[in-house]
């Protein structure tokens, strides 16, 4: 197909000093598509998205967005996108409807209208009732229900959600997936970041992962989890056990290559099928290999990086940060 | 579940998503002179609403007037001009340019905290004018400068001021001061785009406000100051501004240093507004 891609850039670099946040990242979005980018904290997303919505300046490379050139073009650029933040960025004095009311104005619809698509929005989004409450007495979940509502507005072609539910208990998580596939079936073009490998694959059709600001792989979700295999044995071998011959009992058994890791004597090791691990720990028993713990797991984050890039996230307190929606 | 359901199709506002080439197609190169003028009112009406939920945003503009229009009276009143009622008409004209002045300092103050609020992010990434929330709040701060000014010469007038201008003299010596405070608030606008947070944009503002309206002939004649002081005193702005509206509040005269307060205002706006603007923009 000829279409244009919703967005198309190479090369992205951003610098901070001598940090390179993005280093020289290619991406194509196609249109109608729900495309995500997934990396541990630090990695460079939102900094990577700030700057196809305009926010930061490109330092090199180029992006387009619809076809727009993001650097020469911004005005335009803007009007074509919607951005709803890892932080939200609606206004804390105001209710709900008057935070909608604003946006509107500021986006050029009349007072009427403006107040007609907030009460519209107030409801597709379940905040009907909260329409006069200020945001101060606003819940996590919702506020960032509203954040979203204030960039579907003008109904742009385009939405950028960074890291929309991080710091959501599950069930609002699992209401904004709702909320992300019911508008990937409107029809709009969807760039999500997350640091969730099944967030990415529950909702994204193909996947870019980030790490140090550059791009280590781009697949559909299938694809990068059959890089790390579906399920995941962590083993952890018994003090004393023959690390050498364990590995060598997994190789064969599995037909895997065993990952160090990073716990003493931990063992992780990549399954295309979770019934396999039952080989590997008959495997260990006939060559009499103690083991101190054993479990079987989804492949997570973690792994998917270590196998693609040989080191971790670095982010094992992620899930102990994840708070709950502030009351 | 009722909230998964996005787009109706009967709601207002058509999906652009449905045609992006359309969509691409229908963009504005830029804003319009009467889009940016409609985003500075909505701005506006967004500092207003600010306000009236924090009251304690007119502190400044209530207790000072209040406090400083009587204390000065009558600590100063008998030293410089044998008695109270004789001080106030050199006094509190100098008193409306003074309140004015540090009114505005809280315009950068407020702006700065303002920016470092999530909002502004939103507002960077809309397709509006760079100007408008940078104006919106300055014009909504035209209030703070005239109940500044009325509280002033309120307060005056319950301690014995009466002006020579009557009211028509009051009136102008108003209406110049606000205009004043408002061409100057764009000096602290600027400070506010540029400054790293808004403890600096006080300090900043501080230093340049308290020598602007001290030395000035804001509270004591020149002729009792030494000669070197004179001069300077005899350049600053807020001298004129304090002259001007002696004339018009004392005298109802439209006097030429009304007409050096207008323009040096206007030398103001023309520099701080394109400075504050692209203050701003490097912001992102
Ligand atoms: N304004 C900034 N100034 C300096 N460093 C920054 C700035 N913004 C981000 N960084 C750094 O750039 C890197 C990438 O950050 P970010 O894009 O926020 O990552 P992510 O969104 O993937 O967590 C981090 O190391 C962060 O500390
Ligand atoms: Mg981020």
């Amino acid at each position: 197909m000829t279409q244009i891609a919703a967005i198309e850039a190479a090369g992205l670099v951003k610098a901070f000093g001598r940090l390179r946040a993005v280093d020289g990242i290619d991406l194509r979005v196609r249109q109608g598509e729900i495309f995500g980018v997934l990396g541990p904290n630090g990695a460079g997303k939102t900094t990577m998205l700030r700057m196809l919505a305009t926010l930061l300046p490109v330092d090199a490379g180029q992006a387009r967005v619809l076809g727009v050139d993001v650097a020469r073009e911004p005005h335009r650029v803007r009007q074509l996108l919607g951005i709803t933040g890892q932080y939200a960025s609606v206004d804390e004095d105001l209710t709900a409807t008057e935070n909608l009311w604003m946006f509107g104005r500021l986006q050029g619809l009349r007072s009427r209208d403006a107040r007609a698509s907030a009460k519209r929005l107030l409801e597709q989004f379940g905040l009907a009732d909260a329409g006069g409450k200020r945001l101060k007495e606003f819940s996590g979940g919702m506020r960032r229900r509203l954040d979203l509502a204030v960039s579907l507005i003008t109904r742009p072609p385009l939405i950028f959600l960074d890291e929309p539910t991080t710091g959501l208990d599950p069930r609002t998580r699992g209401q904004m997936w709702d909320t992300i596939r019911g508008l990937a079936a409107d029809g709009c073009t969807i760039l999500l970041t997350t640091q969730y490998l099944d967030e990415a694959d529950q909702l994204a059709g193909r996947i870019a992962v980030i790490d140090h600001g550059r791009k280590v792989a781009e697949g559909t979700p299938d694809e990068l989890k059959a890089s790390v295999g579906n399920s995941t044995l962590q083993l952890r071998l018994a003090p004393g056990a023959d690390a050498e011959l364990a590995r060598e009992i997994v190789r064969r058994a599995a037909g895997a290559e065993p990952v160090l890791s990073p716990e003493r004597g931990g063992l992780n090791v990549p399954l295309q099928d979770a019934g396999r691990a039952a080989d590997v720990l008959i495997g260990f028993r006939e060559a009499g290999v103690p083991i101190a713990s054993v479990s079987v797991d989804r492949p997570t984050l973690d792994e998917v990086f270590l196998a693609l890039t040989g080191h971790g996230t670095g982010s094992e307190t992620e899930d102990a940060e994840l708070e709950v929606a502030a009351g | 579940m009722s909230t998964t359901t996005v787009a109706p199709p009967s709601a207002g506002i058509p999906p652009r998503w449905a045609d992006p080439a359309a969509a691409v197609a229908a963009t504005r190169p830029r804003v319009s002179v009467f889009e940016t003028a409609g985003q500075t009112l909505v701005m506006a009406w967004r500092a207003l609403k600010k306000m009236r939920r924090n009251p304690e945003q007119f502190f400044d503009v209530t207790i000072q007037p209040l406090l400083f229009t009587a204390m000065f009276a009558y600590i100063f009143g008998g030293a410089i001009s044998g008695n109270v009622r004789g001080y106030l008409p050199l006094m509190i004209p100098g008193i409306v340019a003074q309140t004015v002045l540090t009114t505005c300092m809280s315009t950068g103050v407020q702006l700065r905290e303002d920016m470092e609020k999530g909002v502004f992010d939103r507002f960077k990434s809309l397709p509006m004018a760079r100007i408008a929330p940078l104006a919106g709040p300055m014009v909504a701060d035209l209030v703070r400068y005239l109940i500044a000014a009325g509280l002033t010469f309120a307060t005056g007038a319950a301690i014995g001021y009466r002006p020579g201008g009557g009211a028509f003299g009051v009136l102008g010596a108003m209406v110049l001061s606000v205009f004043t405070g408002w061409a100057l608030a764009w000096i602290f606008t600027w400070f506010g785009t540029i400054a790293s947070n808004a403890r600096m944009v006080q300090g900043l503002s501080m230093m340049i406000l308290f020598p602007l309206t001290f030395l000035s002939n804001a509270f004591v004649p020149v002729s009792t100051l030494p000669g070197w002081l004179q001069a300077f005193v005899r350049v600053n702005p807020v001298s004129h501004l304090v002259s001007a509206t002696r004339d018009l509040a004392n005298h109802a005269v439209i006097s030429s240093e009304v007409g050096w307060t207008v323009l040096a205002c206007l030398a103001v706006i023309a520099i701080f507004a394109p400075l504050s603007v692209w203050g701003y923009k490097r912001q992102l």
